[in-house]
Order: structure tokens, then sequence, then C-alpha cells
């Protein structure tokens, strides 16, 4: 019933994120311009509108999920890519790429100052940087032991670790250099195109299947580890191949996006106080949450100042925190 | 014989837990591990279900050595009741479900909910079916997680310290239930209990663990005041009523 209502709520979002913009667009537009490509608006509808709504719900879907069995499989309701250093990882890997290999530049007659002129040199240090992050995380606690505890701690040193790399290359980079950094940070989805769809749904598909797949261990772990163990789930291979692939969907995705936070961890907190911790259903409801709060969050950022279009990553973080706080003073479970 | 331990040894790190532990078990037992807090009980519990793994020694569970064991064929042969409390949000009849995990790939089968549908019964846990656990009291808790162990129809069923959070009259209704499903399905029981008057009631065998060591093992001979002197270093009574002995401390 729930899945149905958010399903509803996000296919309504998606026709009205279609109309609002730079240029508002009619009912008639709309219709027109989806059935025939060389209509008035069809050319704003598919170039702009629809990619950019469809990376929105893509990796507001991948955060859900990424959300959801992170704070799961780490025992944290805090877990999230942003959390264990996924996001920081991403952004040390962007600045690197545009500091060090001079992917940034400033173009200042245009009304977006800074672009970066080699998007994917950015894009692929910043899922490199992702990757390094969590794949030392997990290192780490093979030596030590495989333990949500030893995860976070080495989650949250990967992240501070990051960030002071991130800030030793901005303190010797040139100012053109750190406003490409920084406006690479802001969480965007306006700057997906249509390859950059594709890429990141057929990453996401398989992942969301393997989740699916192994909902049943993730029910067990949320019951408790050693309750898990006794149901016959190998915690340790599922604690690391939910990691891996869930920071391997994130990691896509902030490359692509920049750092959006609070969408991947409030996602999954709302559904669970709605529907229970049975991942079977959880993790789908999670997902289409997520894509529904990422949308939502564009649609207002491209409405609330315009003709300026905002950054999503300002509005999430703007509602995920008051957000946030009232789903914990107001929720009983 | 159902459960086989064998010059069983573990350490963690370089402390040294279990040391040369021997005992069988068979079908249809209710064996109570008895002994001081840190004495391994918990960890010897753990090692029989590979939890932990053990360092030397050999344990069988109907013949197959636990160490090639797949974790579902172990999970499919014996059911654990851990220590730690009940997280998660889940309703009572899903919890109970959960313990057809071994058996189920993804889809539930009819025959999953039958048998979840059927201990629920035994257990008199019908009326909460579609209440969420974090609703149930502490023995109606305690009922759920043990029926969630017996729907993945074990041969073998270790509990850890089943009772220690339960009023006197949860206290016996968990201890009549787990007898009696062990005694209807046949199958044996290990369970670490610190009460030693609730475990003379329910267990016909009982190994006493000091230090790491067996201390003594066997029926209700073992238990004399000499040994609790020795093992729990308190001086008691041991008087019959209605049949069963009664321990009683004596005065300090």
């Amino acid at each position: 019933m729930i899945g149905i209502f958010l399903t509803v709520s996000l296919i309504l979002t998606v026709f009205y994120s279609i109309k609002v913009g730079a240029a508002n667009l009619s009912a008639y537009e709309i219709i027109n311009g989806l059935i025939n490509s060389n209509a008035a608006g069809a050319s704003i509808i598919w170039n702009i509108r629809i990619p950019r709504i469809l990376a929105a719900i893509i990796a507001g879907a991948c955060m859900g999920i990424e959300g959801c069995i992170m704070q799961n499989v780490l025992r944290n309701p805090l877990a999230s890519p942003y959390t264990m250093g996924i996001s920081q990882g991403a952004a040390f890997g962007a600045a690197f790429a545009i500091i060090v290999l001079g992917a940034g530049t400033l173009n200042s007659t245009q009304a977006d100052a800074v672009i970066v002129n080699n998007p994917y040199i950015t894009v692929f240090m910043a899922f490199l940087g992702s990757m390094m992050g969590v794949i030392t995380i997990l290192l780490i606690s093979k030596l030590r032991s495989i333990t949500p505890e030893v995860m976070i701690l080495a989650g949250v040193a990967m992240s501070a670790m990051f960030t002071a790399g991130t800030m030793f290359l901005q303190y010797f980079a040139s100012d053109t250099q750190v406003a490409a950094t920084i406006f690479w940070t802001f969480g965007d989805v306006e700057r997906a195109v249509w390859n950059d769809v594709w890429i990141m749904l057929i990453l996401m598909i398989p992942a969301l299947i393997y989740f699916i797949y192994r909902a049943w261990d993730y029910n067990s772990l949320e019951i408790g580890e050693e309750t898990a163990k006794g149901l016959g789930v190998d915690t340790d291979k599922i604690r690391i191949q939910g990691m891996l692939i869930s920071t391997f969907t994130s990691a896509v995705t902030v490359a692509f996006l920049g750092v959006i936070g609070f969408v991947g961890l409030i996602a999954p907190h709302i559904m669970r106080r709605i529907i229970g911790t049975d991942h079977r259903f959880l993790i789908p409801t999670s997902a289409i949450l997520g894509a529904l709060i990422l949308l939502v969050s564009d649609t207002i950022a491209k409405s609330i100042l315009s003709p300026i279009i905002l950054p999503v990553g300002v509005i999430t973080a703007f509602m995920g925190g008051p957000m946030f706080l009232y789903i914990i003073i107001k929720m009983r479970r | 014989m159902i459960l086989s331990v064998d010059k069983v040894e573990f350490s963690y790190r370089s402390t040294s837990v279990l040391k040369d532990i021997n005992f069988e078990v068979k079908r249809g037992n209710f064996v109570s591990i008895l002994g001081v807090n840190g004495s391994g009980k918990s960890t010897l519990m753990k090692c029989i279900n590979r939890i932990l793994k053990c360092n030397n020694g050999m344990i069988l569970v109907e013949d197959n050595d636990i160490k090639k064991m797949k974790e579902i064929e172990i999970a499919r042969k014996i059911g654990y009741v851990p220590q730690s409390s009940e997280k998660g949000f889940f309703t009572v009849f899903d919890a109970v479900l959960l313990g057809r995990k071994p058996y189920i790939k993804w889809d539930v089968s009819k025959n999953d909910i039958e048998i979840a549908e059927r201990m629920l019964k035994i257990m008199n846990l019908e009326e909460y079916a579609l209440r969420y656990i974090n609703e149930l009291s502490g023995g109606e808790l305690q009922k759920v997680v043990i029926a969630r162990a017996l729907v993945q129809e074990p041969q073998l069923l270790l509990l850890d310290e089943p009772t220690s959070d339960l009023d006197l009259k949860n206290q016996l209704e968990v201890m009549n239930i787990i007898k009696k499903v062990s005694s209807t399905q046949n199958i044996a029981s290990v369970v670490v209990m610190h009460d030693i008057n609730l475990a003379l009631r329910y267990s016909d065998k009982f190994i006493i663990l000091k230090e790491g060591h067996v201390f003594a093992a066997g029926g209700r001979e073992v238990i004399t005041p000499e040994t609790i002197k020795e093992v729990y270093g308190v001086e008691v009574y041991i008087k019959n009523f209605e049949g069963i002995p009664v321990v009683i401390p004596r005065s300090q």
C-alpha cells in the first residue's frame, strides 16, 4: 500500500518537475513535447528536464538503498555514504583531478562562472577516491576484525584524512581551481547527461536485485549478529559484499553528481518507522522514497529562487537536518 | 549420539577459556551447563555452533564434523538461542518465520508458513502473531526467540541462559515449553543455567565447568554440597522436596 502511494507520488512529482524550471511549460506543451520530438518544448523536455529527473530518481533510489544496507550491515543508524567517508573520498578525488591534473577552469562570461572542463577525468578520480576509502576500511577491518564498530571507526578516520587531503590540495591551488573544486562538491543533478543516466541505471539494477535477493540475510542481521550466525548467515561475507556493492553504486552517483547528503540517511529511517525492518519490503520502498525525496528537493531547487537554479545538495542539506530531527522527536519506534 | 565434544580447547588471543572439554549428548537428553560467570559456558555454546572456531579438538553433530559443515547445514541441525537481547522491528509471526531462513531461498513456501503457525500455537503465541516484538514482555519475547530456534527443525537446541531475565512464572513456563518440545520432537537440549534449582528440576544431565575445565559431569548425583562449595565457593544444604533435590545456601 505504502509502495503504491510512494510510486504515485513519484509519478506526479515527475510531471510537475517536467513543468517547472527556467521556462515553465504548460500541460499542453509537456504532452506535445513528450509525443512529438519536433514540438516547441521537446528539446527542453528531452535534453534538459528528463535526464535531470531520471538522474534524480536513479541517484535518490541508489542513496535510499545504500543507506538501508549500510545501516543494516554496520548496525548503526547513522551509517550512510557520507558518514563512511565515501563522499569525502570522492571530493578528494575530484579535487585531485581539478587541481593536480588540471581538469577545472573558470569561465567568467557565462552564468555558470566555474566549469569543470574535463568532467570524465574528474568523475573517474572521484570514483577512485570513494573506492579507495572503502577498500582501506575493509583491509583495516580484515586485519583487526570485521565488526561494525571497526568499520565505522575506520570510516570516520578515512573521512578525516580525505578532508585533510582536500584542504591540503586547495591550499596550494589557484583561485580558479579552488572555485572549481567547491563547485564540484555542490551535489547537483543538473550536470547529468543521458550517458550518465544510463551508466547509473545499468549499475543500479543488478545492485538492487542482489540486495533484494539477500533480504533474508539482512533480516537475520537486523535481529543480531549471533542470531544471524545461528541461522546460517555468513555475516562477514554479507557485510563485506554489502559494503562493497553499496559503496560502488554510491561512488558512481557521487562521481557523476557530487556530494548530496541526507537522502541516504533519512529515506531508510522513515521507511523503517512506517513498514518495519523486513528488508524484502524495506529495500524497494527506501529506494522509491529516496528517489521521491531527491526529485522533490530538485524541483524545489529549480523553482524556489527561479530563474536561479540551486544545486540540489543545498536543498537536501536544508531539508534533511530538520526532517531528521522531526523523525527522532515525533516517531515512536 | 547427537553431540560429541572431544578434547575441545578455545583461547581468546593468549587467554585460554576452554581446556580439554569432553562430553556427549544423546537424543532426548536435557543437559544443563553450570558454572560461575567466566567459566566458559557461553564460549562452549558458541564453539558447538561454530560461531567461534575452537583451536583444538573435535565437535561432532550427528557424526558430522562441525568444522567441515556449511553454515546452512549447521543451522538445519542446531537451533541457537543466544544470550543477547532481541533487536529489530518485526511482527511476532515474521520474527518466528525468520527461523526458516536455513530453508528459504527467497520465496516463503506454504510449508514454512505452516511450520511457523504451528509453532506459534505450541508456544501459545497465536494471539500475538501480528504484534511487534518491541511491544512484548520479557517472557513473551523469550518464547518468540525459542520458537524461532525450533522452527529451524533442529536436532540439537542450544539455549544460553534462557530464563535469566524472567520472573518465576515465566521461568517455569519457558522451561516447561523447552522440556515438552524437546521430548515430543525427540531433540536434545543443552542449556546454560545459573539457577541450579531450576536446572535440577528439568535436566537429566549436568556439566559443571570450572575455569574452562569440566569439573563434574553426570546425573543429579554430581550436584553435591562439596561440588557446589568447590565450584561456586558457597556452602549449601541439599534437601529433597517432592522427589527433586533443592539447593539451599547456608546462612553466612
